[in-house]
């Protein structure tokens, strides 16, 4: 058996086993990222060496009889914008060209406390910016099931990798559905967490209230016992929740039996591919079988998620993204005539337009005049949404909807209209604005052989039950097992 | 005022005061928040601003905003919040400042002053806390730069709004001496202008006197002295005065105090017009403050210094000179008090704390809580000077003993033979070889020179090594010239 | 209420973002189709409903007053594209 097919959770207990070497392992990831990625093109940078260097002395401490952490010795990839001290952290941008952060963030603290091997930086939407992984300045990552289709994004590199075997996991964020879209348009698992379960210390920030870290890998386990290590309190982040999620993984396997699970007809609406809308019932059927009881929901607000979204997540935007200005780090436009100048060309060479537009667009609903038609009347729509989860939630206990309202797309089909791209997101910004947590599972595949995810959302912190179902269902399909074709070898030259 | 002009408008004054607060840490990282760091080294990743921090609230920083609101008879919000006030300049490392804007720590408070001899209370629109920026350093010549220094970047300040209530220069001066006071009273702040700890901008406008409207409202950036801001605030009244004497408009417009040339310019730097797109800061959450910390402070809260003042004048018979001084600094009032509750008499504590005792501690550069000398002590050395046990010359002498060597009284008293001479035999004695050896003098006094008495008296005094009891030489001298 | 070209440049020079003429021309009909499309939000109702900034119920979180170690300055300072004599040095700041 190909090792790379080894799941997360597998690999470590084969690892425990000593049925393989963190070497082993590690090194046939690497020569499987050899091999694929300069088709892919999920990485934007690799640590080979040292994370083989990590891995021999995983398998030296193994030996040694140390007691490892819970991910001893297996690699985890992780999104450009999650800072590791002395590496480069890029959000895909060329604003950042050159930044390598002082510091580790939380997430990848975690990481390494339990064991992981941090094996590169995956690609992503400039800034997370965008549902395709197109507005990379790194170049586009292609979906492995069909490579002229986009990955979704923002992070796409994160799912692509996850699901083309280079990797068992990777870290992504999710802001609008950065994680589930790209992970039910790549055949993986995604896992949103509940805002300030994970610590957004050392995420570079997009939308500071909505912006979470969570898993992305190849089983419900694997995102489990993810979120186990990466969650929990963390005092470097005043919007960190207490508490810390525990027994995730061992609670997998209690079933659904009797699990209420709500279908909200907005989210069926027109827009929904019609193969999508079919996966995605045939699913909920599917845990109907396994015991669950199936209740209509309504989610009257949804309608406007999307607007919402896109004048929330833009302002605080607009204000996070002041920073890149040439000053301090990252690029700076050559020859500055005075300040001004240093500032407006250094923010014109160094960031893209969807994050231009969307600085734009920030800026304009914060100003004078227009913040309480725009802005204010935003936060409050988004009170009356987390109303809507609230009432609903009081009928059932998950909530399941398509990820996404199509399969992958064609690379540049929507790259011309942003509001044909922001619409995409229409099923992940709910649970967004929220703050509730929300997964991603396989659940289907269209005539066109490409990926259809299953969303599930659940109440703030209960990513128990939210595991628990996805888990159920997954058990009793065999979706996720699916591997997309090797493709052929690149044209190009490699990364 | 030179300026007849001026006579017929009255300036309304409102200043916006900037104090930084005096913790450990930074306000919002765990970076010192101390001075005089070579630059850019009290530095980090969260007052940097780089990709990926958060601030997280210094609990002393909140809690000195608490305090300081209420000891300005603010009240304090039920909910407050941080927002961001987004602007570019390179000495902000975010392209915001963490402020608040709505909703206050603290707002509706006064501070009452003195000026020209009358009390008033002057209002208080808010105090709020918020992140200091960096320091800008330019280089001179074509060729150079700005320098920026973080340094500074996330140091706790408070800002404190009056209301526009202050009627010229020197009220506007009373008021920032008086805030000053009261922030050193609670120990929040230095409050030190020339360290930049305490900085203040004015919004002054100028009205027809007995008019109702306001006129038209200008900044007055950078004055950076007590001094300053009077002479910035007089030189701009009487600018405006002569401006609308002359039929011209005031221009809304933010103007810098120039020290040296003794005017007010506008400001060079291109005004954008201000946006500053405030909103709730995401990356913090909202402060409630408890009702119990609120009570804690409130009970914690020292005197007033003003009201203090008073005191020490009513109760302790203390002329106003002596009482302003005492209570200048919380410190210095607690230790009058502490040696007046030790038994000493209260004029006579007065004056050995107001000359010896703050010459002494600004020559060692020491605070009085450093002094060796125990509120016992001064009691002690009251009551033998009292007693007629040591002259009011060799108590100095005791005074700078005891403040050296931390010694009691009667200790140095004893060991140095600085008691009081008062047994008569001996003073008639020495009295007689005195007279004797300056029989001019005697016979000077006798023929009505009066000033012959004090040569006497002085050598009597240094032939006793001013032990002498002055009262007694002077009584002794008379019978014996008499 | 439609956005037009000088507020997309008033918007940009805010924002400190150069556009060349092309993409005013083009951020302006992207941000009129984008501000049209949210205005949907017009249609509901929020007299009375409290804005969320928060999702979380959090409230006065706090650090102890407590000094943590700050970075070392060369590695500050190798981050900034031009530095000298410990500052960060940008052009002429005129005040
Ligand atoms: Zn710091």
């Amino acid at each position: 058996m190909d090792p790379t097919d080894l799941t997360l959770h597998e690999a470590a207990e084969a690892m425990r086993g000593g049925g393989i070497s963190s070497r082993e392992y590690t090194a046939a990831c690497l020569e499987r990222v050899r091999r694929v990625d300069p088709v892919f093109g999920a990485f934007v940078e690799v640590y080979g060496e040292e994370a083989l260097e990590a891995a021999v002395a995983a398998d030296r401490r193994r030996a040694a009889g140390e007691p490892g952490g819970a991910l001893a010795g297996v690699p985890v990839a992780v999104k450009d914008n999650i800072c590791a001290a002395g590496r480069r952290a890029g959000c895909a941008s060329k604003i950042l060209d050159g930044f390598v952060a002082p510091y580790d963030a939380t997430a990848v603290e975690r990481l390494r406390a339990a064991g992981a091997i941090i094996l590169g930086r995956t690609n992503m939407d400039e800034f997370a910016m965008g549902s395709s992984t197109e507005t990379s300045s790194r170049g586009v990552t292609r979906n492995p099931w069909d490579p002229e289709r986009v990955p979704g994004g923002s992070s796409g590199g994160s799912a692509a990798a996850v699901a083309a075997r280079e990797v068992p996991a990777a870290l992504g964020t999710d802001t609008g559905g950065s994680i589930r879209q790209p992970a039910a348009l790549c055949g993986v698992a995604g896992l949103k967490p509940t805002y300030g379960r994970v610590s957004r210390f050392g995420l570079v920030a997009f939308a500071s209230s909505l912006d979470q870290i969570g898993p992305i890998a190849r089983s419900v386990r694997d995102l489990a016992l993810l979120l186990e290590v990466i969650g929990g309190h963390d005092g470097r982040d005043s919007t960190s929740a207490e508490g810390s999620p525990r027994g995730l993984a061992g609670g997998l396997d209690r079933g659904i039996e009797g699990l209420r699970v709500g279908v909200p007809e907005e989210f069926f609406a027109a827009g929904v591919d019609g193969e999508v809308r079919a996966s995605v019932e045939a699913s909920v059927g599917r845990m109907r079988d396994l015991g669950a009881a199936v209740v209509g929901v309504r989610l009257p607000h949804t309608p406007y998620a999307v607007a919402t979204y896109y004048i929330v997540a833009t302002a605080e935007a607009s204000s996070n993204l002041a920073r890149y200005d040439g000053v301090q780090y990252g690029l700076r436009a050559a020859d500055p005539r005075d300040l001004p100048d240093l500032y407006e060309r250094t923010r014109a060479e160094g960031l893209g337009p969807e994050v231009k537009r969307r600085i734009m667009l920030g800026t304009y609903v914060l100003s004078a005049g227009y913040h309480d038609a725009y802005y204010l009347k935003a936060l409050k729509v988004r009170t009356l949404m987390r109303r809507d989860f609230e009432e609903a939630f009081g009928r059932c206990d998950v909530i399941a909807t398509p990820t996404a309202p199509t399969a992958a797309f064609a690379l540049g089909e929507k790259t011309a209209d942003p509001l044909t791209m922001y619409l995409s997101d229409i099923c992940t910004i709910s649970a967004s604005l929220a703050g509730i947590p929300a997964i991603s599972v396989p659940c289907g595949f269209t005539a066109a052989g490409l990926p259809v995810g299953l969303q599930l959302m659940a109440r703030p912190f209960e990513e128990g039950t939210l595991l628990r179902a996805a888990h159920a269902y997954e058990q009793a399909t065999d979706w996720h097992r699916r591997r997309p074709p090797d493709p052929a070898p690149a044209r190009g030259g490699g990364v | 005022m030179s300026d007849p002009s001026a006579a017929a408008y009255e300036a309304v004054i409102g200043l916006e005061v900037h104090v930084h607060l005096k913790t450990r840490s930074k306000v919002f990282c765990g970076c010192p928040a101390s001075f005089g760091a070579p630059p850019n080294t009290n530095v980090c990743p969260v007052c940097l601003g780089l990709p990926g921090s958060l601030p997280v609230l210094n609990e002393a920083a909140l809690r000195s905003a608490l305090l300081a609101g209420l000891m300005l008879g603010c009240r304090i919000a039920p909910f407050s919040k941080f927002d961001r006030k987004n602007y570019f300049y390179p000495d902000l490392p975010k392209n915001y400042q963490i402020s608040q804007y709505d909703l206050p720590l603290c707002a509706g408070g006064g501070l009452e002053i003195e000026a020209d001899g009358r009390r008033r209370r002057i209002g208080i629109t808010r105090v709020h806390l918020e992140e200091d920026a960096g320091r800008l350093v330019h280089t001179e010549g074509g060729a150079g730069g700005s320098g920026v220094d973080f340094n500074r970047t996330g140091v706790p300040l408070l800002e404190i709004v009056s209301e526009p209530e202050l009627r010229g220069p020197e009220e506007a001066v009373a008021y920032l001496k008086e805030l000053r006071r009261t922030l050193r009273y609670i120990g929040v702040s230095d409050c030190d202008m020339e360290k930049g700890s305490l900085r203040c901008d004015a919004n002054v406008s100028i009205r027809p006197r007995g008019a109702a409207a306001l006129g038209v409202k200008v900044e007055v950036k950078n004055m950076n002295s007590f001094r300053a801001v009077g002479k910035a605030l007089a030189h701009e009244i009487e600018r405006q005065a002569r401006a609308l004497a002359e039929g011209e408009r005031i221009a809304r417009e933010t103007r810098l105090w120039e020290a040296e040339a003794g005017v007010t310019r506008p400001m060079r730097g291109k005004e954008e017009a201000h946006d500053y797109r405030y909103f709730p800061d995401p990356d913090l959450v909202p402060v409630v403050p408890a009702a119990a910390l609120v009570e804690e402070l409130r009970a914690s809260l020292p005197e007033p210094p003003l009201r203090r003042r008073d005191r020490f004048a009513d109760r302790y018979g203390l002329p106003a000179y002596d009482a302003e001084v005492l209570t200048a600094e919380r410190e210095t009032a607690d230790y009058f008090e502490a040696c007046v509750a030790a038994g000493a008499e209260p004029k006579a504590a007065s004056n050995l704390i107001m000359g010896e005792m703050l010459r002494l501690l600004k020559e060692a550069g020491i605070p009085i809580r450093e002094a060796k000398v125990a509120p016992a002590g001064i009691a002690e050395l009251t009551r033998l000077v009292a007693a007629g046990e040591v002259s009011g010359t060799a108590a100095k002498e005791v005074f700078a003993e005891m403040f050296a060597a931390g010694r009691g009284a009667e200790e140095i008293v004893r060991a140095r033979g600085l008691a009081q001479l008062s047994d008569e035999g001996e003073l008639e004695r020495v009295v007689g070889e005195v007279l004797r050896a300056n029989p001019q003098s005697a016979a000077d006094y006798r023929a009505g020179k009066a000033k012959a008495l004090g040569f006497i008296v002085g050598r009597v005094m240094k032939a006793t090594k001013g032990r002498a009891n002055p009262g007694l030489v002077n009584k002794i001298l008379k019978k014996a010239l008499g | 209420m439609t956005i037009g070209r000088d507020e997309v440049e008033h918007v940009a020079r805010l924002a400190r973002l150069r556009l060349t003429d092309e993409e005013r021309e083009r951020f302006t009909a992207q941000l009129a189709a984008i501000l049209d499309y949210v205005r949907k939000l017009n249609e509901i109702d929020t007299a009375g409903v409290e804005p969320t900034a928060h999702v979380l119920p959090l409230r006065n979180v706090t650090r102890p007053d407590e000094v943590r170690p700050s970075l070392e300055r060369e590695g500050v300072l190798r981050l900034a594209p031009r530095a000298d004599d410990g500052f960060i040095m940008v052009p002429r700041v005129i005040e």
